[in-house]
């Protein structure tokens, strides 16, 4: 427990480097099987299998359900409550809950509370906006958006050991290994 | 003579990428790296330069156009007692339907996985954006006192009222504005990693920090992709009914009055075909332009052109059994105002306008059942060209034909658009192209995250099967 949390001061985490989706796919069976169980990999296209190697789980669409079931309720609460509780008047009789002319507005209002929450969402789960990251200081990284694909072991993971994880890295089949300083 | 192997086409597609969605001999770093270019490195052409003068110069009429309409009054349109509705309400349909096929291509084809969308959907989205942007001044003028357009939202005021729910009209501007707002969240989140890599690439540091910021710090975390996509498939899926809700709204605001000519059931589909036909032409009319300006015939292949121009036949189909419904209508009811307004429309005042669209939207895309039209790029781009203008005369007709004979001849008039209507029509040209230029030097046209799917050494998830 100690040694983990000496270097955690020094050092965020091991970053390698790798050439291939099917490298890094390698790789992170690799450091799983080293008992590494909170990694984290960079990859610049989306790739299920990646996100699904690292066991990530994602609550996203309950959000948006949720969104747009509330954008549901406030679309139609509103034209009902003007309708008929604010200011209710009739018309020839005519029903003042005339909930057909209701159903446009309420279904705009679900789809746009639920794209919010989607768009919002993501980048909240994401922990999006956030300028800066550690492994932006490693200068590879800046392949990470073109054709590189990165695994990072970091610190808060509990095998994390700069030097060990450097070395099971550096025999995944990394093209480099760094260490990711601690900002 | 001979039906020979689906030959040259050469100086289109150099290569043998003409029926790929992609050329081959492409990896990850050159398709990031060929697009990146065009934004970060390759210098301004000339083109873009002139291009942009002209297009702000429009800008100017735009600006122009809206200043004398606020001293003046809506009196210096061409719209008055029968016809209140005019350029302005033809106007925004026509371009709120060009919207149309952004959503379209991105969201629907995303959905149904065809992969040849990929290169095409992020200026589709971007033009679908340009478009509606334009489409709302219209609109917001029309109301006559546009500083107090801001009634149309239901807000806490002190006269305690709220918009009339009811209107199809204020079903507009819910629709809109939903459409607006979703559109521009689908174009910046598909440009979030693309704006990543333009920040890694860029050199200059005002424009790495500009691009940064932009990117909101992505880093291509695998827990943010998952996160990511399944934001986009699902921004996809709720896109997908909004583009058809949103024609079927704009149908509803003639729908449900009671002039002839627009009191149909037919209209919400008819519309919402009508819009995405004239949206892939103007795709087409955008498209074969920048690919040639750009070398970009690697990534918008013929494949796409040629899709594309199925689209336009299959939606143009559709909208031809419209117009041959409207007719039948009139004819079926045997209701002597919706027969007069038929008659009207082929020989009246403005005939001219009636049977110039016919020959635009119905006859010119027949020329598309033809492979070797659909191959020549010099023919999509004219077809294109008259389907717009066609377009626009569909939406002529249905407001000025109808509104300008009702019910009573006592009340009839003609209407005809004066300069200041026309100045704000090219006006919203110059913004739609302004904007259209700075998009494609500040951004990448293409989407490159995507097109790095494409790639087939490294294609990550095998998609395309589900």
């Amino acid at each position: 427990m100690s040694a983990p949390h000496r270097h955690a001061h020094r050092c965020f985490g091991v970053l390698a480097q790798y050439t291939s989706g099917a490298e890094l796919l390698a790789a992170i069976e690799h450091g799983q099987r080293h008992g590494y169980t909170n990694m984290e990999a960079y990859t610049p296209l989306p790739m299920h299998e990646v996100s699904h190697a690292l066991g990530h789980e994602n609550d996203l669409p309950k959000y948006v359900l949720a969104g747009g079931l509330l954008g549901a309720t406030v679309g139609f609460g509103m034209q009902y409550y003007a309708a008929v509780i604010h200011y209710p008047l009739n018309v020839g009789g005519r029903p003042l809950n005339s909930w057909p002319s209701f159903i446009p507005i309420t279904f705009e209002l679900t789809i746009l509370f639920a794209s919010l929450t989607a768009v919002l969402g993501m980048l909240a789960l994401n922990g999006l906006p956030r300028p800066h990251h550690p492994v932006f200081s490693v200068p590879e990284f800046e392949q990470a958006s073109r054709d590189r694909f990165f695994l990072l072991v970091p610190h808060y993971d509990p095998r994390f050991d700069a030097d060990e994880s450097a070395r099971v890295l550096r025999a995944s089949g990394a093209l480099s290994v760094s260490e990711v300083p601690h900002p | 003579m001979s039906h020979a192997p689906q030959a040259p086409q050469a100086p289109q597609t150099p290569g043998p990428g003409g029926d790929k969605v992609i050329a081959p001999g492409h990896t990850l770093a050159t398709v990031s790296d060929k697009i990146t270019k065009i934004v970060l490195t390759r210098a301004t052409p000339r083109g873009w330069y002139l291009g942009f003068a002209g297009s702000f110069l429009l800008v100017m009429v735009l600006m122009v156009s809206i200043g004398k309409l606020l001293v003046s009054g809506i009196g210096v349109w061409g719209v008055n007692v029968p016809v209140g509705w005019g350029l302005a309400i033809i106007n925004m349909v026509w371009w709120i339907g060009i919207g149309h096929a952004g959503t379209l291509i991105s969201a629907i084809l995303l959905l149904f996985r065809q992969e040849w969308r990929t290169s095409i959907n992020r200026f589709a989205e971007a033009m679908t954006l340009f478009a509606v942007a334009c489409a709302v001044v219209f609109p917001s003028l029309h109301v006559g006192r546009p500083w107090l357009a801001y009634w149309l939202l239901p807000y806490p005021n002190t006269m305690s009222l709220f918009p009339q729910f009811r209107s199809p009209l204020e079903w507009d501007v819910f629709a809109i504005s939903t459409y607006g707002t979703v559109s521009a969240l689908f174009w910046y989140v598909g440009l979030i990693p693309d704006l990543a890599a333009l920040r890694d690439r860029a050199k200059s540091k005002p424009w790495k920090i500009a691009y940064g910021i932009l990117a909101m710090g992505w880093r291509g975390a695998a827990r943010h992709w998952e996160r990511y996509e399944t934001a986009y498939l699902l921004l996809a899926g709720l896109a997908t009914p909004l583009v058809i809700s949103v024609h079927t709204v704009v149908s509803f605001d003639f729908a449900v009055g009671n002039v002839p000519g627009w009191h149909a059931t037919i209209f919400p589909p008819y519309f919402v075909a009508g819009a995405i036909y004239s949206g892939f032409a103007m795709v087409l009319t955008l498209a074969i332009p920048l690919r040639k300006i750009y070398g970009l015939q690697d990534f918008i292949t013929l494949r796409h052109l040629q899709n594309m121009a199925k689209i336009v036949l299959a939606t143009g189909l559709i909208v031809a059994y419209g117009y041959a419904m409207e007719a039948f209508f009139a004819w079926y009811s045997a209701n002597p105002y919706e027969e007069s307004m038929l008659v009207n429309r082929m020989t009246g005042p403005y005939w001219w306008a009636y049977w110039t669209l016919l020959l635009c939207n119905v006859l010119t895309p027949q020329l598309l059942w033809s492979k070797k039209i659909r191959s020549s790029v010099v023919a999509l781009f004219v077809i294109a060209l008259v389907v717009n203008v066609g377009m626009w005369l569909e939406r002529f007709v249905i407001v000025v034909t109808s509104l300008s004979r009702d019910f009573l001849p006592s009340s009839w008039d003609t209407y005809t658009p004066t300069r200041w209507d026309w100045g704000l029509y090219i006006g919203t040209f110059g913004l739609f192209l302004s904007l259209l230029f700075l998009f494609i030097r500040f951004l990448p046209m293409i989407s490159i995250f995507e097109m790095r799917t494409l790639v087939p050494t490294e294609g990550g998830d095998e998609e395309g099967h589900g």
